[in-house]
Order: C-alpha cells, then structure tokens, then sequence
C-alpha cells in the first residue's frame, strides 16, 4: 500500500535557515527571552494573572447584584469601576492576549514547521510592551480616584466628566494609556505571526495544509492589524479631549449647572470608531477559537474535519464580513433607520459561514471514532454554548427585536456566552490539549473532569436565569436592582441564584490554576505525541521542544493536517511529515 | 514573461506570469509572495495597518470639519506668509511639500546605490534624505510656533470651529512624528551603510543579528510611505 513519494518532489528550500539568538544567560533564556514559545508562556502567565483580577470583579459585582445592601465597600462608584475593568481586562487583556499572545506564539512556529517567528526581538518587544500595558492598567487601581468608571465601552461625554468615576482624576488617562500600548505591543507581535504564516511555512507546507488553528489564528491578527487602528484613533483623541480640552467627542454640555469649555464634537463618531474596532474585535477572539476547537474535535474524534476547504473560506469570510457590521451596536444611538437595516442584513449574513462551521463539526462527530477525553469535552461544550448565544445574536441583530432589549440583562448573556463563554472553554480545551507539549505531562484527569463539569454547567445556571431576567426588562449596569418594579419576586431569588453560580464557577477555576502547577511536576508522562496528533507540533524530536524547534532538520510536510482513520493505513494517524501515499485520504486534490 | 522563484540551493524555478501565477504562488509551499523577504512583507504589512491609523484619523477630522456649526477657518488665509508686502496662500506648506517629495527622490537613489554596494554615495544619500526630512520637521515647527503665536490652540482659535485646531495639531503632529522616527532611522542605518555593517555581517547592537543591503530599501518604503501621507494630509486639510 504504501509507496514513498521521491523527496526530489518536495520543492527544494527557498531561504536558508534563519538565524536563531541563542542564549548566553538565565536571563536570555527565560525572562528576556526571544523564543517564541518561552513569550507565549509569559503572554498566557500575564493574561491568566490579569484574568483573574477581571474574575475577583465580576464577583464583586455579584455581590452586589445578588444581595444588594449587604457590603458597603461595593459603592455605586465602586460598582462602575468594577464594571468597566471587569469587561476590559477579560475582552483585551486577556482573551485577545492569550489567543493571540499565548497560542499564536506557541502554535504558529511548530505548526507551520518554522524555527521561531520571523523577528524573535521584535517578538519579544511585543510581549514587554503588553506587560507595560497591564501595568499601567493595573496601576489605575492604585490611583487617586481608582480606575475609570465608564463602562468598558468608554463611551463619551461620560467617560471624562465628573460624575463618572475616574471622569476627571487619572483613571480613564491610565486606561487609555494603557490601550494605546497595548495596541502599539500587539501590533509588534502581530506583524510576526502574519509574516511567520505566509512567508516561513517549510517545505510541503501549502497554505491549504495548514490546521485550522493556525487558519484562525492568522485571520484574526490580520483583522486585529486592521481592527486596532480605530481604537487607537478614538483613545488618543478622547485622551487630547480629557487632557488637552479638545472637543473631537465633547458637544457643548452642561455640568452641575456649569456650561463646561467644550463644544461641537460627536460623541457618534466615538461610537464608530470604537465599534469599528469592536465589532471584529469579537471574532478576532473567536476565529481563533474556531480554528482550535476544530482541531479537537478531529483529534478527538478520529476523523478528518469535514469540508476542510469551506471550513477555511467560512474563516476568511467571517473576517471580512466583520468589518461591515459594526453599527450593529448603535442601534439605539439614534443613527439613521437605514444605516439600520444595512447593518441588519450584514449581522445576519454572517450566520450563513457561522453555520457552515458549526455543520461541518457536528458532520465532523459523524460516525466519529469519539473519545471523550477532557479537550473533547470542552469542544463539544463549546459548540453547544456558541450555538446558543449565536441565537441569540440573531435576536439582537434585528432593529425591532433589539430596541426593546438593548441594555437590558439580555445583551449581558447574549455576549457572555457567546465571546465569554465560548472562546474560554476553547481555550481550557486548547490548554488540556496542548499542556503535555508544553511541560512533557498531563493534566490531571479528575480534576479535569471536576473542573469541566463544573465549569461547563455552572456557566449555564449563570447566564440562562439573565437572559429571562433580560427578557422581563431589567436593565443592565444598575447597581441595584431591589426597587425594580419589572422584577417579580422569584426573579429576585434568582438573581441571588446568578450569584451563587457565579462563586461556584469562579472557584472551580482555582482548582484549574491548582491543576496547572501541580501537574508540572506531579503530572503522568506524556511521551511525544499523547493524543497521536497529526500536525508538526507533535513531531518535534523534543518535548518540550527545545529552542529552534525541529533539531537539525526541518520536517517536510507531505500531507494535509487531517489524515486520521485512513483505510489501509497502518495507525489511525498519519503524521503531516510521514512521506508516502495511502491512497484513501481525503485530502482535497 | 514568465517569472522565477529564486530558491537556496540557486537554481531558479519557473513560474505562470499573470493572475495564474498568482494562484500559484499562493497555494504553494514555503512563501505565498514569492521573493519577497521577510523584512519587506513586514514593513508591507505594517503599512497597510498605519494606512487604518492614518484613514481613522483623517476620517475624524473630515467628520468633524463637515459636522460642525461653526465656520472652519479658511486654510488659505491661515497658512499665508506675508512675504514681501503680499499674503501668499499655502507658500509654506508648498515649499514643506516640495521638500519632503524630494527626499523620496534622494531616498529612490539611495535604495539604488544600495543594491549596487556603493557605500559611499548610499550612506550620502541617506543622509541627504535624512536632512530634507529634518528640514520638514524644522518647518513645521515654524509654522507650529507662527500659528501658536496667532492664538492657535488645540482647544479654540481666533477665526472658528474648535475643532481645527485640535485636528490640526494632531493630525500633523501624528506625521511629524513619523518623519522624525524615520529620521532617526535614516541615520542608524546610513551609519551601517557608511561603516560597512552589511558587507562585515557586524552584529546589531539590539538584535543581535547580522543586516544587509536590504534594510534601505525597507527603510525606504517606510519613506515613501510617510510621504505619500503628507500628500493625503496637504490635499485633505489644506486644499479642501
């Protein structure tokens, strides 16, 4: 069956082999370290430390949503600040920064069977740079003041007046600061993983043999390279209009009964800006997520994924069709009705390349050979929750259904579950996963197991009470909900339900964080290639791969990504570097 | 005419010319802009992510300009010199212009010379590039002070909307500051050129690693690009 293609097929070598730092000290080696994978590990450590700050807030808030009046120290005030970090840290810091960062500098080098990313310093710039982010970031807690209460949006005028917390001491300065080198390191970083993708894959490897995950990886630093620039615009200008007293967002205003110096700005443009920004910003988390989470269920279920080609188009088209939605989010800013109905049919068109993928999945499990090891879990989690609050999403995508239920409860769940939710149990999945290449062992599976089912339903017991909470009309942002006449006495109690949940859940990731470093050292052995996984990563002579990745010579890639279950073939794998042809794969001609 | 793949073992592969083989290049392996180095694809790639910056920017202040209920001063009579008994409109900013358009002109020989190793005339002409852009600045500055001085601030003016101060000093000092970062770059690499870093394979200071001839023309992209902004900028604020 098997006859080995000649070598003299593979194209020959392009570039020579790049030239690789190689440390002379501890220091170069782990803490200013220009390895990819050593930067991804500082990424994930960073964004998970961070994480966890954001996770602390959202318990704050439950706090004081579930039992109103019990805790003094959660003031109005404080209630906003926990807000707006609370959404921050979680969209940018640490979901954009772990899926990127974390995963992208890790995966992409292995993946695409390249030695490092094309500029290591440049890379490890980005990474200090995003540590000088969250430490200004940080630092706004520490202000007089405190951080910045507006809401994570920073929607003007409120975002620098006096009435918001933060308004007119340091804390929207810090923040936004903090974003704009935030934007200037991840465009650093950025800029490698796109140049590592299309110009440093190795030989064989054709862009139509890359795994998903780097698939969407790639698409979303693109979008993110595209994205940033507008966020970067609206935070120096609202930084000129907080610091300088321009008016680029400020119209004229009256304040405590003072008319303040400001005038002529559109706080509209603002919301452009900003959603043009923020709108692929949510499929610059999920395209990732995409990618990865179809790279498990392959894995997982033994079987090539289904439609890899569309599955690829459905990725690229997503990223594009994001760029034409954003008004989505203004609905009610008071733009014209027709701008709403373009945006509408946008939002909605998006569904049709979502849908494929969620098909292709599930045609994926088809007849699958289906081990539920803890990363399928997790994927399969992950599909059932994106379906959800991808329905969702087509409520709130349609004018006449989302005036009624914009800023209520609803909105929180809708995209709680579908950026929150979703892309977190990916990235737990992904971290189950990828872990044994990362330190040689395993997770431990009972408390794998513990914290997937306590992750997993716990998150629906939080957010499924909020969307029928949402649809009675209780708004969102309140700090207090005890005199709110559309809330019936049961919904009370399950408020106070919302927040139990969310202690429960919160203290399952502890068990996680536990899990982490108790396995480095007390973890099974993993061996090379625990999950028989067909990509690069898995193949390195090393585990954990050493600096340089591949030992002396790169692999050549002689198939796609997905040749699991082969007929005739001798295991139910066939590595990406494994020469020879075994007639039945299914890779596209 | 059918293209080449240069490749490291020398031999050149061939290549369909046209839209073919563009669907070639990017469904083979190893590179999808065939030729194209890793610092130039990244310098590409950084530019069309400024280009958003600069789009956002100069979006903003159009909105703003076409938005506001107050007069927007006249640029013409803003940006006069008095120069021998008469306003001449824009003279200054024509002269900014034809300064900086120059500099890609020096830079283009530059980048030529660089392919060719001659040493002495790039590191020359990248110096020169490097003045014509510190002339710019220098110029700017002027007009920055002259303006100042005329009660020009971010937040109000003598003659109008509030909003063209505020757009002016931070679209044009977003530039400026691109010109003067790639100032400074002109002359860290000029020193390479001048010092034979390229032919020696000295080490960067920073990185570590070995550069070569390459970095001007990478260096000269950025250039190009700064300039092909400033014209954005000159048609958007001053003409309009």
């Amino acid at each position: 069956m098997v006859d080995i293609t000649p070598a003299d097929t593979v194209p020959p070598a392009e570039v020579a082999e790049m030239e690789l730092y190689h440390p002379h000290s501890w220091w170069t080696k782990y803490v200013f370290s220009q390895d990819a994978k050593v930067i991804a590990i500082q990424y994930s450590a960073t964004a998970t430390a961070i994480g966890m700050v954001a996770l602390v807030l959202s318990w704050m808030m439950r706090l004081q949503l579930g039992f109103p009046g019990t805790f003094d120290f959660i003031t109005p005030e404080a209630y906003y600040q926990f807000i707006t970090m609370h959404g921050m840290i979680m969209v940018i810091y640490l979901l954009t920064a772990l899926f990127l960062g974390g995963f992208g500098n890790y995966l992409i080098p292995l993946m695409v069977g390249a030695r490092d990313m094309v500029f290591p310093y440049v890379n490890m710039l980005s990474y200090w740079i995003y540590l000088l982010a969250v430490l200004v970031l940080v630092s706004s807690f520490f202000a007089p003041g405190g951080p910045t209460g507006a809401g994570w949006t920073l929607y003007p005028p409120q975002a620098i007046m006096t009435g918001t917390p933060g308004g007119q001491d340091w804390g929207i300065i810090l923040m936004l600061v903090s974003l704009i080198l935030f934007i200037i390191g991840f465009t650093m970083g950025g800029l490698n993983y796109v140049v590592t993708v299309l110009q440093a894959r190795t030989r064989g490897m054709t862009l139509m043999r890359l795994p998903l995950t780097v698939w969407g990886i790639f698409t979303a630093t693109v979008m993110a390279l595209l994205a940033f620039p507008a966020l970067f615009v609206a935070c120096v200008m609202m930084l000129f209009d907080r610091a300088l007293g321009t008016s680029f967002f400020m119209p004229a205003i009256v304040e405590m009964g003072e008319q303040l110096q400001h005038g002529g700005g559109s706080p509209i443009l603002f919301q452009h800006l900003f959603w043009f920004f923020g709108h692929p910003e949510v499929y610059i988390v999920a395209l990732p997520a995409f990618g990865i989470v179809s790279d498990l269920i392959s894995t997982h279920a033994r079987k090539n994924i289904f439609g890899y080609r569309m599955m690829v188009w459905a990725i690229v088209g997503i990223g594009a069709l994001s760029f034409v939605v954003w008004a989505h989010h203004m609905y009610v800013s008071g733009m014209h009705p027709y701008f709403g109905f373009f945006f509408a049919t946008t939002t909605l068109i998006i569904a049709v390349p979502t849908a494929i993928k969620v098909y292709n999945w599930v045609l994926t499990l088809w007849r699958g050979d289906i081990h539920l090891t803890i990363p399928m879990l997790f994927a399969l989690a992950f599909i059932v929750t994106f379906v959800n609050g991808g329905l969702t999403g087509l409520f709130l995508g349609n004018v006449v259904v989302d005036v009624p239920l914009s800023d209520t409860m609803f909105v929180v769940a809708h995209f709680h579950m579908v950026m929150g939710v979703a892309p977190i149990l990916v990235i737990f999945g992904a971290i189950y996963h990828w872990y044994p290449k990362v330190t040689g062992r395993m997770l431990n599976e009972a408390m794998g197991q513990f914290h997937f089912w306590v992750t997993f339903l716990g998150a629906y017991l939080i957010f499924f009470p909020m969307h029928y909470i949402g649809l009675m009309g209780v708004p969102r942002r309140y700090n207090e909900l005890t005199d709110m006449t559309v809330m019936t006495e049961s919904a009370h109690d399950l408020n106070s339900f919302i927040s139990i949940m969310a202690f429960l859940v919160g203290f399952a990731q502890v068990v996680f964080l536990f899990n982490l470093i108790w396995s480095i050292r007390h973890g099974r052995e993993a061996g090379g290639n625990p999950w028989r996984a067909t990509t690069l990563e898995w193949q390195t002579p090393q585990t954990p791969p050493a600096h340089g990745n591949f030992g002396k010579e790169l692999p050549i890639v002689y198939r796609w990504a997905y040749d699991y279950s082969v007929p005739g073939a001798k295991e139910d794998f066939i590595p990406q570097n494994m020469p020879g042809s075994f007639g039945s794969s299914r890779e596209p001609a | 005419m059918a293209d080449t793949t240069l490749t490291h073992t020398g031999q050149a592969q061939p290549r369909p010319a046209g839209l073919q083989g563009v669907a070639a290049d990017w469904s083979s392996d190893q590179r999808a802009f065939k030729n194209v180095s890793w610092g130039k694809a990244m310098m590409w790639i950084f530019l069309l992510s400024d280009t958003f910056v600069f789009g956002c920017f100069l979006l903003s202040y159009m909105t703003a300009r076409m938005s506001t209920r107050v007069p927007w001063p006249n640029p013409s009579e803003v940006f006069a010199l008095h120069i021998g008994g008469s306003n001449i409109p824009l003279i200054l900013i024509a002269i900014m212009t034809f300064v900086l358009i120059s500099s890609s002109g020096t830079m283009a020989m530059a980048v030529n010379f660089g392919y060719r190793h001659d040493r002495r005339k790039t590191a020359i002409l990248m110096i020169l590039t490097a003045a014509l852009g510190a002339t710019f600045v220098g110029m700017q500055a002027f007009e920055w002070t002259k303006l100042i001085t005329e009660g020009v601030r971010p937040w109000g003016n003598p003659w109008g909307a509030a909003q063209f101060g505020s757009s002016f000093f931070m679209i044009t000092g977003f530039h400026g500051t691109h010109v003067t970062f790639g100032v400074i770059f002109l002359i860290i690499v000029a020193r390479k050129v001048w010092r034979g870093d390229y032919e020696t394979g000295r080490p960067g200071f920073f990185t570590s690693r070995r550069g070569r001839y390459e970095h001007v023309e990478i260096m000269g992209l950025y250039w190009h690009f700064v300039d092909l902004v400033w014209v954005f900028i000159f048609a958007f604020f001053y003409l309009w």
